[in-house]
């Protein structure tokens, strides 16, 4: 299913601006989706994910920069683009009195069709019962109900906005296999996340954002160096020498217990080395975005291209957990 | 009692919440019964033309199943009990229905009930809360109907039994719907049972007064009636509302403790597993949303055309020849029946815009609720799901006032059997329909350009209302009166029917929704 006008990108987004009164929600904004990959689309809550998913839907219009679908205005060839893609909200919203079944089929039609043999594949894959009402549906099972709708389309791209928010992990796993099938179909997906973890599982490339902007853009092997794990292990004997080792920072030896960061690149060669003193348990947390920003970051924006002005307005916003506004607040 | 527990706190919040809303209701209510005083003692000048009325009233049965037992209507309290006596009753019924729904049901199905429960301690703290504010409101609305005809002159006593009616009334269909709202899942399923309770209890004493007086006794509405106000009144049928309350009450705790939260005691209905043919395009969504409420509305109108049209040709006598009612009715030249006929029209077209204005704004209630977003992210364009919505209104809005019609037509047919008027009487508020659309149109276009302004079109509707039925009395501007689209139309069957004004006052109604869909089409979707 490759496009046939021989783009390669499926989405190029440059320069994108969009303020909601005196709210900047998108900052200079850049991302590159190339044509079959999974994009992660990465950034604490507040970043402008949804906003620069909305704009590519055509659902609002960008103040400046471009945006284009399969090399076309989201915004003028809203219908034609449509056709070719799926979208699956953070927050999905039902009608209170009509069935997910009904749902899922008026999306199906809406958007030209959708493969009925696989729509109930689905169904039974995320074990959700089509019968009952948009009003008795939990979080969960309205996201299931967006996912089913999208999955059993027969689009080329998928744009999926936080779409394991509100699953468990045997359903986030039943959810992976169907962006892989997807793939494996010639499809690409852009995926919004604020959970590194979720990404690592599923994308070829990330794109990580903050304030509006694009911070970082590549494969997560080429992020590693941004991450730390932090490790926790007790061990046969007190371990001697690990303050030596390249990459370990806020080293604490209690005896036989040890804790410590170690940059990801380094993560192979810290537990090398603490296998020499005998593992009896070990715990180590993957990082997450929000550590990375602020390790990596500190409290301010990271200057996309190298101008050090902007930017100092939005410190702190990652110790509160709940950052500015994304855009859609300010309409409420 | 620990059940209990922070009962006091919640209603206090509660009334920090609604205080407007009640007293909106409050005042509506006052207005309800003060204004029958007024009108009354404006209507009818002399003591003999008020009894000349009041024969006429008693002696037609479709008054008197519109409006309750004949008794003492040669008297202003008598014509205020009879007049307002039933719908002040309904209008109480109402305010506690909404107000036990919002803080009950509403508040479980929108997952805030949990979290209340989670701090409120008491298990029944939010069922009891909203009791309690039910009550408060019933009594401060009895309490203001009853002061506020004391205040007017009329016997204390009956203005007390009124009084005591409404707020009697308000608390049974206030208990109905806490059980209603234990038995369903959705609130307005729980809506609609109350409903179907208040239009029994309606048409039960409807058919008691005039025919089997035995019918009237079962129905609470009935029950206030029998108090007699102003003609001899008798409290005790007090004691039957008051069982009522309490039994109901009770059922609603005993079923309260017998459900889970978030859950109803009756299943829910499952619906379909597949969509069927209808729901494949904006227009069958549009469709399937609004065809509930729409039935609701033509019903709604269909009863109150029948209501205006069983007056038949009585209203001569009803009115008197008070100026003020030939500053109403009378347009020049024409019969007073005629007048009438022309004047009912209008007020039913009048209240088909409600139909109008509320359909409008779906779109915009869709839109809030972030329904639309996944909508235009499929292959639907934003110019045919406005025009889908807008169409759906439109449409409706001929069912409607179509409804309106028959009923008036069915109504005089039936009263006067003189079915030769059939065809004037239907299609004589049609014409309005021009300015029905004007106020879609006027909503399209707020909401086009920002939703958060879209309720102006209650207001549009609001000051249409006020031009026709005021603007003589009232003395506007002749300019000010020319705002309203409705002054513009022909008032048949007073008048005689004209297509220019209707042609003209149609195609502003399009220009205004084609720029409100124009004006979306330009701005960011929520």
């Amino acid at each position: 299913m490759r496009t046939v006008d021989g783009m390669d990108n499926v989405i190029e987004v440059d320069d994108l601006h969009k303020s909601f009164g005196r709210t900047r929600a998108l900052d200079g904004l850049d991302l590159t989706v190339a044509s079959g990959e999974v994009h992660g689309f990465l950034g604490p809550n507040g970043a402008g994910k949804s906003t620069t998913i909305r704009v590519l839907l055509g659902l609002l219009r960008a103040d400046a920069g471009t945006a284009r679908l399969f090399g076309r205005d989201p915004w003028r060839d809203t219908v034609e683009l449509h056709r070719r893609l799926a979208y699956v909200p953070g927050d999905v919203s039902l009608w209170p009195n009509l069935s997910g079944g009904e749902v899922i089929d008026l999306f199906g039609r809406l958007r030209g069709g959708l493969d009925r043999a696989r729509r109930d594949h689905l169904l039974e894959r995320f074990e959700l019962d089509p019968t009952k009402k948009g009003r008795t549906y939990s979080k969960g099972n309205r996201q299931k109900v967006a996912l089913v709708a999208a999955l059993a389309a027969d689009v080329e791209l998928l744009i999926l906005d936080e779409p394991t928010s509100g699953l468990d992990p045997i359903m986030e796993a039943r959810f992976q296999d169907s962006v892989t099938e997807f793939r494996q179909r010639g499809g690409s997906v852009l995926m919004s996340s604020h959970i590194l973890a979720e990404a690592e599982q599923l994308c070829d490339r990330v794109s990580i954002i903050r304030a509006g902007r694009t911070v970082e853009s590549g494969t997560l092997a080429d992020l590693r160096h941004l991450t730390r794990t932090s490790v926790d292990a007790e061990l046969a004997a007190p371990p001697t020498g690990m303050a030596a080792l390249a990459g370990v920072h806020d080293l604490l030896v209690d005896g036989a217990r040890v804790r410590f960061d170690v940059d990801t690149d380094h993560l192979g060669d810290a537990l090398a080395a603490l296998g020499r003193f005998g593992i009896r348990t070990l715990t180590s947390n993957p990082p997450t975005l929000e550590e990375m920003f602020l390790r990596h970051y500190g409290d301010e924006v990271a200057p996309a291209a190298g101008d050090g002005t902007s930017g100092h307005q939005r410190s702190g916003q990652e110790h509160t957990g709940d950052g500015p506004v994304e855009g859609r607040k300010a309409l409420a | 009692m620990n059940l209990l527990a922070g009962t006091g706190r919640l209603v206090r919040f509660h009334l920090r919440r609604d205080w407007f809303s009640l007293l909106c209701w409050i005042v509506g209510g006052v207005l309800l019964y003060y204004s029958q005083a007024a009108s009354v003692q404006q209507l009818y000048p002399s003591q003999a033309k008020l009894d000349t009325a009041a024969r006429a009233m008693a002696a037609n049965p479709a008054f008197v199943a519109m409006a309750g037992p004949a008794r003492a209507l040669n008297t202003v309290g008598g014509q205020v009990a009879w007049q307002a006596g039933a719908f002040g009753e309904i209008l109480a019924g109402l305010m506690s229905m909404f107000l036990i729904g919002r803080h009950t049901r509403a508040e479980e199905e929108s997952g805030r009930g949990e979290l209340i429960r989670s701090y409120a301690g008491g298990r029944f703290a939010g069922v009891a809360s909203a009791a309690v504010v039910v009550l408060i409101a019933n009594v401060a609305l009895g309490a203001a109907i009853a002061g506020s005809l004391a205040g007017f002159g009329l016997p204390g006593a009956g203005s007390l039994a009124l009084g005591v009616a409404a707020a009697l009334a308000g608390l049974v269909f206030g208990g109905v719907t806490l059980v209603a709202v234990q038995l369903t899942e959705g609130i307005r399923a729980a809506y609609g049972i109350t409903g179907v309770a208040l239009g029994a209890a309606y048409l039960l004493r409807a058919a008691g007064d005039v025919g089997n007086r035995t019918l009237s006794w079962l129905s609470p509405i009935g029950w206030g009636q029998q108090m007699r106000a102003f003609a001899g009144e008798r409290w005790w049928p007090v004691s039957l509302s008051g069982a009522a309350v309490v039994v109901l009450a009770v059922a609603a705790a005993a079923l309260f403790e017998r459900r889970d939260a978030g859950a109803g005691v009756l299943p829910t209905r499952a619906g379909p597993a597949s969509a069927g043919r209808q729901l494949s395009s904006g227009l069958g969504l549009a469709v399937r949303l609004q065809r509930g409420s729409l039935i609701g509305w033509a019903l709604a109108l269909l009863f109150a055309g029948l209501a205006y049209g069983s007056i038949g040709n009585d209203i001569g006598d009803l009115l008197g020849d008070s100026e003020l009612s030939q500053d109403i009715f009378v347009q020049g030249g024409a019969s007073m029946a005629d007048s009438f006929y022309a004047t009912s029209a209008l007020m039913l077209a009048l209240i088909a815009s409600g139909f109008a204005v509320a359909s409008a704004l779906r779109a915009r209630a869709e839109e809030a609720a972030r329904r639309v977003e996944p909508l235009l992210a499929t292959a639907l364009s934003r110019w045919r799901w406005a025009a889908a919505q807008a169409l759906v209104s439109a449409v409706g809005a001929v069912i409607v006032v179509l409804a309106s019609g028959v009923g008036l037509a069915l109504g005089y047919g039936l009263v006067t059997g003189e079915w030769a008027q059939t065809g004037r009487l239907l299609t004589a508020p049609l014409p309005y329909l021009a300015a029905v659309w004007c106020l879609v149109g006027f909503t399209w276009l707020a909401y086009g350009l920002a939703p958060r302004v879209a309720t102006v079109g209650w207001l549009g509707l609001g000051f249409c209302a006020v031009v026709m039925l005021f603007a003589q009395l009232l003395r506007f501007p002749q300019w000010v009166r020319e705002i309203s689209p409705f002054t513009h139309l022909p008032m048949v069957p007073a008048d005689s029917f004209a297509l220019g004004p209707v042609l003209v006052v149609t195609a502003v109604a399009i220009a205004l929704i084609a720029a409100g869909v124009v004006a979306l089409r330009r701005r960011d979707i929520a």
